[in-house]
């Protein structure tokens, strides 16, 4: 196994998930975009971690602590698009404006 | 070792040959095995016209995440993925979903139309071409060396030594966020008499 190999597959998640970002309307789908580009990253902590051979595992301790950081910035994203939901009827990204120019 | 570029004599022609050798590996196949679905479930993720099926691909994708770390040896690390990503954060994706009547069905319009879609996809591939080649660059074809799985012990016992700080501090912001979403998301009773 090469560290390339592992490297790209992190690369082609991330950049997935940054199309996501930018082209998806719902808010639902910007978050579940962003998760992937998360997942990408805690591909590479965990594949540099076991190359390097860490006695400390920094990167697998990161990994799970970014685990954490998800599940947080989803429950409180979820509730945030509740209530935008429940303010404006709509999940839909685009059309919060409302502090256009 | 930790910084070991060791590059290859030869340049382009010991390219095909690695690639052979490459192939004769098992673990090399198992990873393409996971790698390919992982990657089509992260594509299906962000194109995918219905949104519980985008949310569904989402778990195919975040399962080759898993499997990866497990063959990497980092069973603790997978498996929280599993129980985290797919056990619970999926669930308040679905949640999300139904509780703000998001359109079901192939008609419904998630994505944005191709005047942004063309753009986004270049910027995309340009990102993945400029990371992918500097990986390449900086690391050729360095081997992971033969590695032994690390045990939950080992990871447990790091995690309440050297960075049992930083782990409180997460509890701390778990625990904020938890209360934030709440405070976010209940309806107060004063909003239920102005309606």
């Amino acid at each position: 196994m090469t560290v390339v190999q592992f490297t790209l597959l992190a690369t082609v998640l991330f950049s997935l998930g940054l199309y996501g970002v930018l082209t998806r309307k719902n808010a639902v789908l910007v978050l579940a975009s962003v998760e992937l580009m998360l997942a990408a990253v805690n591909v590479n902590l965990v594949v540099f971690d076991v190359y390097l051979q860490d006695a400390l595992h920094a990167g697998q301790i990161f990994s799970l602590f970014i685990i954490a950081i998800a599940a947080a910035e989803v429950g409180v994203g979820i509730a945030i698009v509740l209530l935008i939901y429940r303010n404006r009827q709509s999940a839909d990204v685009d059309q919060l404006r409302s502090m256009r120019g | 070792m930790a910084c070991d570029r060791s590059p290859t004599p030869g340049g382009g022609e010991l390219m095909t040959v690695d690639l052979s050798s490459w192939f004769s590996e098992v673990a090399n196949w198992v990873f393409l095995i996971i790698a390919i679905p992982t990657v089509f479930g992260a594509f299906k993720t962000v194109t995918s016209q219905n949104i519980v099926r985008s949310v569904l691909y989402l778990v195919v994708s975040l399962a080759g995440v898993a499997a990866l770390f497990i063959t990497l040896g980092a069973e603790f690390v997978g498996w929280t993925v599993v129980l985290v990503y797919i056990g619970a954060v999926i669930i308040l994706f679905l949640i999300g979903i139904m509780i703000t009547r998001a359109p079901l069905g192939t008609k419904a319009d998630l994505s944005h139309g191709s005047n942004v879609k063309v753009p986004a996809a270049l910027l995309s591939v340009v990102l993945a071409g400029i990371i992918g080649w500097s990986m390449v660059d900086a690391f050729e074809n360095t081997m992971i060396e033969p590695f032994d799985p690390t045990s939950t012990s080992d990871l447990a016992d790091i995690m309440f030594t050297r960075f049992v700080i930083p782990f409180e501090v997460l509890s701390i912001l778990l625990l904020a966020a938890l209360i934030g979403a709440i405070a976010l998301a209940r309806r107060d009773e004063e909003d239920e008499v102005n309606r």
